[in-house]
């Protein structure tokens, strides 16, 4: 299919161009299709190891909802996942390439654990609060450093954030291993975190059987904020503006470095957020660790990419995410399947989307078509690439792609 | 004496796979696909590259294994991104999820379905044979140049060769120009997609045999659950380091190949020069782990602040080409 790769002269048989608008009911069943395909390879795969895969999609349903435990381990799982990938998004709305949502979590988690072993029990059950709001001005702080150098020098702000990740991690590391004895417990053998008083586990959320911690209302108040924020605030038009064309955005007047910053920010924050309430959480058992993310920041680009950074979508893709790790991983000890088939199947869903992605937004022609190849004018070249680039996109602010820098 | 030089020549070796894994990258990033999968490719480089060279049992076809593999994964990304114009960042992060996982699976189901594969130790000699015969006998020079596997000096004549072929053949200057300007190295009629789909192909092979040398080399070919320990993402930081050269990865590899082996060899450091060198071993060794990521960082900074677009860094790379929006 290397249609736009032929000479200038051949009329190409197959040519692609983009749709203008597919309907949604299209689009989810698209989507939907894309995605039982990467079940079905998975399927195959499974049956290749002489294991059935319709018992081994049962038990990862059976894994994940089967009993009020597996449940609340499931939520345990989702809830990280959930608020990472929701403070993600803003940044992406923005055209931002944060993908230093791990650094900003572990920061998070990190600034939290310094707050809450400082004030340990003085602020009573206020301090939760307390320790909370300042785990995530750490995560947005932390990411205010890229933004920083973005918008004064131009940064490349997605290589800057993952350089950021390694460099928190070893950071969180170096205070478990080498650092001050302030984090150390006194426990003998292998360093170990203090665990936070008591006074600061977050509280449970009792519904009927079963009790999980309140950071699940704190993700569904969230889920309504960013929706509501990114639609039918100021801000949110100014970050749509900004990540649809940065020129627009300055010719229009906006102070396109303020919200950059403020953006990113919030971005950092919620993740910071994600990240402090893991740590006052019952899930990472009230401590902080080397990997207490455990791949969170990655798996929540994947779900704000594959949810089109729609707030509702994040919470759907989530859910399938948690469902896919925690049921694998009862899989596991059910049928003797390694539990790294959950990444694959992961992958293989995010691959399928993303080839449906293509069918979304462009339509395949196979006759000829009169529309000649226009020559190209070299000098102006990387100028209509962009400004095109902008115009074209405009319309369907839901197609982020091309990555990188905006010019 | 010997812990210096044992200190360098273990940089050498730890320097290795991550220029294979720099030198894949960089045919990626000059063609203008910032590719995020290499610690991904690198795993499934591994996991195939030493079950070809257990199963065939020979050195050469396991390495070809390797790059097969890698090459294998190269082509998914260059037709996610190339045909189906998917997003770069997170098609390579989904190649990293993914590549990751099969590693994990086929190992893991080795090791439950009875023992992990161990390779024939004779074979096992073969990849870590030390070095050129007469040469590695001089003193200094002889352990530290001439005496590694030879992975080590395959690396290098790979990334020499891409340097001189990305510098002083056509085809290179041809997947340059795409990498600063795919549309106008279309309108003078070079082929973006296939020239794309050729580098992004054979940088992921070379990750491949990067990923080969972590589980053969770096982790004696014995399973443990996570083989490339992020080297790939190393990597990825190398090729800013190195400012997008073959050459200067060469330089490069080496001294983050320092930093990773300072950190376990800096006691030893210390230990036979403790008034000169005392001081190496106070600073905390996540220190030495973390400094490759900080001096990345800085040279991203240093470059962007001084304007001149990220150094080498090619101008369109991380964004898809797309004909008809030009």
């Amino acid at each position: 299919m290397k249609t736009n790769s032929q000479s200038v002269k051949k009329e190409p048989r197959i040519r692609i161009a983009k749709r203008v608008e597919m309907s949604s009911k299209y689009k989810i069943l698209l989507t939907a299709f894309s995605v039982l395909a990467a079940l079905i390879i998975s399927g195959i795969l499974i049956l290749f190891l002489g294991k059935n895969p319709f018992e081994f999609f049962l038990q990862v349903i059976v894994g994940s909802f089967g009993s009020a435990i597996n449940l609340k381990l499931l939520i345990r799982i989702f809830v990280p996942i959930l608020i990472t990938s929701l403070g993600l998004s803003i940044a992406f709305k923005m055209r931002f390439w944060n993908i230093g949502g791990e650094g900003q979590f572990i920061i998070g988690a990190l600034v939290a654990m310094t707050f809450a072993l400082l004030i340990g029990d003085s602020l009573g059950r206020f301090g939760v609060f307390v320790v909370i709001v300042t785990g995530a001005v750490g995560g947005g702080l932390f990411a205010l450093i890229p933004a920083l150098f973005k918008v004064k020098f131009n940064t490349n702000e997605t290589l800057f954030t993952l350089m950021l990740n390694y460099i928190a991690l070893y950071l969180v590391q170096y205070f478990l291993y080498g650092g001050p004895k302030f984090y150390i417990s006194d426990r003998p053998g292998i360093p170990t975190f203090k665990v936070i008083d008591e006074m600061l586990f977050l509280s449970d959320f009792k519904s009927g059987l079963f009790s999980v911690d309140t950071s699940i209302i704190v993700a569904a108040i969230l889920i309504v904020f960013i929706f509501v924020y990114l639609k039918y605030t100021k801000h949110g038009y100014e970050i749509s503006v900004v990540g649809d064309s940065v020129n627009t955005a300055v010719y229009s007047g906006m102070n396109v470095k303020l919200i950059t910053l403020r953006t990113i920010f919030f971005s950092g924050a919620i993740v910071g957020l994600a990240g402090a309430l893991q740590l006052t959480g019952s899930a990472a058992g009230h401590t902080l660790s080397v990997n207490i993310t455990g791949g969170v920041g990655w798996t929540a680009i994947i779900v704000a990419w594959l949810a089109k950074l729609n707030p509702l979508g994040i919470s759907i893709v989530s859910l399938l995410m948690s469902v896919l790790e925690k049921g694998c991983g009862y899989a596991r000890t059910k049928m003797g399947i390694s539990d790294a088939v959950s990444d694959i199947i992961q992958g293989l869903i995010l691959f399928t989307v993303l080839a449906c992605d293509f069918f979304i937004n462009y339509k395949v022609i196979l006759k000829k078509t009169d529309k000649k190849n226009m020559l190209f004018d070299s000098a102006s070249a990387k100028n209509e690439l962009t400004s095109n680039k902008d115009e074209s996109e405009g319309s369907n602010d839901l197609k982020l792609c091309e990555g990188g820098e905006n010019k | 004496m010997n812990a210096i030089i044992s200190l360098l020549s273990s940089a050498i070796t730890r320097g290795a796979p991550l220029l294979l894994g720099t030198t894949g990258e960089i045919l990626n990033e000059k063609s203008g696909s910032l590719n995020l999968g290499v610690e991904g490719i690198m795993a499934v480089g591994a996991i195939g590259g030493f079950l070809g060279a257990c199963w065939t049992e020979s050195i050469i076809l396991g390495i070809l294994f390797g790059f097969i593999c890698g090459a294998l994964c190269g082509l998914l990304f260059a037709f996610l991104t190339i045909t189906m114009k998917a997003n770069q960042n997170v098609t390579g992060l989904a190649m990293t999820i993914f590549g990751v996982g099969v590693c994990r699976f086929i190992g893991q189901n080795m090791k439950t379905e009875g023992t992990f594969p161990i390779m024939n130790p004779n074979l096992t000699s073969k990849f870590a044979e030390n070095g050129i015969p007469l040469l590695k006998n001089i003193p200094i020079i002889g352990p530290l140049l001439f005496s590694h596997n030879i992975l080590v000096y395959l690396a290098i004549i790979i990334a020499v060769c891409v340097w001189i072929y990305m510098n002083k053949t056509k085809a290179g200057l041809k997947m340059r120009a795409i990498g600063e300007n795919p549309a106008a190295a279309d309108s003078v009629g070079i082929n973006v997609d296939l020239y794309k789909y050729i580098n992004i192909t054979l940088g992921g092979g070379i990750m491949g045999i990067g990923g080969l040398y972590m589980g053969v080399i770096i982790n004696n070919g014995t399973w443990n659950d996570d083989w490339i320990g992020g080297y790939g993402w190393i990597a990825v930081a190398l090729v800013i380091f190195a400012n997008w050269s073959a050459v200067k990865a060469l330089l490069g590899s080496f001294i983050f190949g320092l930093m990773l082996a300072l950190q376990s060899k800096v006691g030893n450091l210390a230990a036979e020069f403790p008034n000169a060198l005392g001081w190496t071993a106070k600073i905390p060794v996540e220190f030495y782990m973390a400094l490759p990521f900080i001096l990345t960082a800085v040279v991203l900074i240093i470059n962007s602040a001084m304007h001149k677009k990220s150094g080498n860094a090619p101008s369109a790379m991380g964004i898809n080409y797309y004909r008809e929006d030009r």
